[in-house]
């Protein structure tokens, strides 16, 4: 059983017009088997959480903690919380030229793990869990990302999750772009990897439509950088039919307004 | 590769990058010295309408126009403002282009399996001149000044066992010239690798003759100390129905211009033009090179990649394919990848083609740089791979292509280290 607890976590990023502070005090805690919904409009700060976990270097903590399992996760550099169990899959993600899968798969896996993976087995999971994905074989030979479509690089994504095997699965708005076969098969590779029992799941989105196939026990609403309601899928099920909209006119409009007004002063 | 820059199908078009003071942003600027009295056979307009009756040069934006000559003083002193040289920075040739180049040359050492002959020969000997005349001035000033060749001869139908080995040692800063010429009979089968390695101020000529229907390889390697300057002027001329295969690896050395150059004589043959460099800080890698698809239904494939790394790395290509009009059912695409590894390098790629005919099978250029960012970096990383490992990882897999080319083990291995050290040299 593994915990990853975040607490009140502030992050800002450098910008032309300066420094411009996107999460303002963020507290959560995922425990192993769990699954977290983060839902929220553009720009409330989901992706930013996402991209700081796995210590993207535009993000600045400026206060607040990450910790797994009592571990200082702000403390370690982005290879070693890959290592220590934390996988982002991307929103968008990167083309690597020169690189095939297979090699990367096999020397990301070594890294994971401390050891190269027996290759006889390796070689089987990796074509059954493509299979599963339905992702073609020729992929394998392809340099990562390269060339490949938006449901395509999705896909390797949680191809890659279900290989690495991670503690906890921070999954990016990985159902934006996706049509609904894909979507369905994306979903499934996620279920399967949390239904072995040794992951966490953080599921960051803007829509509902995923929550059809992934179903969160935890859902939490983000605006402005700040967690503005929680609640289990029953809260999912509102946002379907209401939106965002009345966070706007709520603590998120008055959270906005008191922003404006400050940088106003 | 996020913020690649792709162009394709721009015909001369030139770098994207800004120009170095004192360099024409031309892609086709005049030749200067393509003087009218030139006595130079082949001179000019001449090499245009491909006749050999010693013609008289026009200033001419094809590359067709270029002047050629086997001697020295049909070429104008150098100014850095030909179009050839524009990137090139004269100071560090080392009197290549100015002075009389009679330092030692390098030496040479054959190893070649049974069948293949090796001679040292004279000025006189036939076979000098059967592949290549000058195209620039350091060429003809190694022309004018070489005393000894050394001739490789693979005689008729004979398939040579294992590869021939020809070890150039440059025996200090003198400025020198040197001679070479490999002669590939009808249906000959050949690997041929050229090995640059010490210390050498060196110009040297390599005349390439590929018999009808045979097929050859010829891997120039230059692995100099880092005080070596090189420029090396290598022509072939392509049979009927033959095969090419060349490969130049660029590591080592303060200057190093290779200028590639081939010539279709008669139809089928194909010619595969291959490159790799690696430029570290203050290097200068520059290759030029030239396909003259003259005939009818040849075909010719080009690919460069480079790495550049440090402080004023510069990496020069440049890929000059002309499809003259007799050269219907021509077959062409040239390529030039550079991957910039950290702030302060630079790379110019500029593919030139020229087409005079509409009926051909297909033509095509592509360049692209591109930039090993932090995003490449955090993907990897992300993924448990270490900085270092994730770094090497990428520049490996770029390059692999060209080295998997060469299909000599011992030498794929070798350079494989070769790139691994200078990788090593990026994080220290």
């Amino acid at each position: 059983m593994s915990t990853l607890e975040i607490k009140d976590l502030h992050v800002s990023i450098d910008t032309e017009q300066g420094v411009k502070e996107i999460l303002k005090g963020v507290s959560l805690t995922i425990r192993t088997g769990e699954t977290h919904a983060i839902m929220g409009p553009n720009g409330s700060g989901k992706s930013t959480l996402a991209s700081t976990i796995a210590g993207h270097p535009r993000y600045n903590v400026t206060s607040g903690t990450i910790r797994l399992d009592g571990e200082d996760v702000l403390a370690m550099t982005v290879d070693a919380r890959a290592r220590a169990g934390l996988f982002l899959a991307m929103q968008y993600p990167v083309e690597v030229p020169g690189v095939s899968m297979t090699n990367f798969l096999r020397t990301a896996k070594t890294a994971i793990d401390g050891k190269a993976p027996a290759l006889r087995t390796w070689t089987k999971e990796v074509k059954a869990a493509m299979a599963e994905l339905r992702i073609d074989a020729d992929f394998t030979q392809r340099n990562v990302n390269e060339g490949f479509s938006g449901g395509e690089k999705k896909r390797v994504e949680i191809l890659q999750l279900e290989l690495f095997k991670p503690k906890f699965a921070i999954l990016d708005e990985t159902d934006s772009g996706l049509d609904v076969d894909a979507l369905k098969v994306v979903s499934e590779g996620v279920n399967r990897a949390q239904a072995e029992g040794n992951m966490g799941t953080l599921l960051i989105t803007h829509y509902t439509r995923i929550l059809r196939y992934i179903k969160p026990e935890f859902v939490h609403v983000f605006v402005d950088g700040q967690v503005v309601e929680e609640g289990g899928p029953e809260l999912a099920d509102r946002l379907e039919e209401e939106g965002y909209d009345r966070y706007a006119t709520g603590a998120g409009a008055a959270t906005i307004a008191a922003a404006t007004a400050a940088a106003q002063a | 590769m996020t913020d690649i820059t792709t162009e394709k199908a721009r015909i001369g078009a030139p770098s994207a990058q800004p120009f170095i003071n004192g360099f024409t942003e031309e892609g086709e600027s005049l030749s200067p010295v393509n003087a009218a009295e030139s006595k130079a056979p082949l001179a000019g307009d001449a090499v245009k309408r491909h006749s050999h009756g010693g013609g008289v040069g026009i200033p001419d934006s094809s590359r067709a126009g270029r002047l050629t000559s086997y001697q020295l003083a049909d070429f104008k002193p150098l100014t850095g403002m030909e179009e050839d040289w524009r990137f090139t920075p004269l100071k560090r040739l080392r009197g290549l282009h100015t002075d009389v180049l009679n330092g030692a040359a390098p030496s040479v050492a054959v190893t070649a399996p049974e069948h293949v002959t090796v001679e040292t020969v004279g000025r006189d000997d036939r076979r000098i001149g059967s592949a290549g005349i000058p195209e620039d001035r350091v060429s003809a000033n190694a022309w004018e000044n070489f005393s000894e060749a050394t001739v490789i001869t693979v005689p008729a139908e004979v398939q040579a066992d294992g590869e021939i080995s020809v070890v150039l040692t440059g025996q200090g800063t003198g400025a020198s010239a040197q001679h070479l010429v490999i002669v590939a009979e009808k249906y000959s089968k050949a690997v041929v690798v050229l090995d640059h390695q010490g210390t050498a101020v060196v110009s040297e000529n390599v005349e390439i003759v590929v018999g009808e229907g045979a097929q050859l390889t010829v891997i120039s390697l230059q692995e100099w100390n880092d005080d070596a300057v090189h420029a090396s002027s290598q022509q072939v001329k392509l049979g009927r129905d033959s095969r090419f295969k060349h490969i130049v690896v660029s590591l080592g050395g303060d200057l190093v211009r290779v200028t590639p150059s081939a010539r279709f004589t008669a139809p089928g043959a194909e010619v595969e033009l291959f490159g790799l460099y690696f430029a570290d800080a203050g290097q200068h890698l520059e290759q030029r090179l030239f396909v003259d698809h003259a005939v009818a239904n040849c075909k010719s494939n080009v690919l460069y990649k480079g790495a550049l790394q440090g402080r004023n790395a510069h990496t020069v290509w440049v890929g000059d394919v002309l499809i003259r009009k007799e050269a219907e059912g021509t077959d062409t695409y040239e390529a030039n990848r550079n991957l910039v590894l950290t702030d302060g390098a630079r790379a110019d790629s500029v593919p030139n083609l020229e087409i005079e005919t509409g009926l051909i099978a297909g033509a095509g250029h592509a360049s692209a740089t591109g930039r090993f960012d932090d995003q490449h970096l955090f993907y990897l990383m992300a993924r448990g791979i270490p900085e270092e490992v994730a770094r090497r990882l990428v520049v490996r897999g770029f390059l692999n292509e060209i080295i998997q080319q060469i299909k000599v083990p011992a030498i794929e291995e070798r350079l494989t280290a070769a790139v691994e050290r200078e990788l090593a040299a990026t994080n220290s």
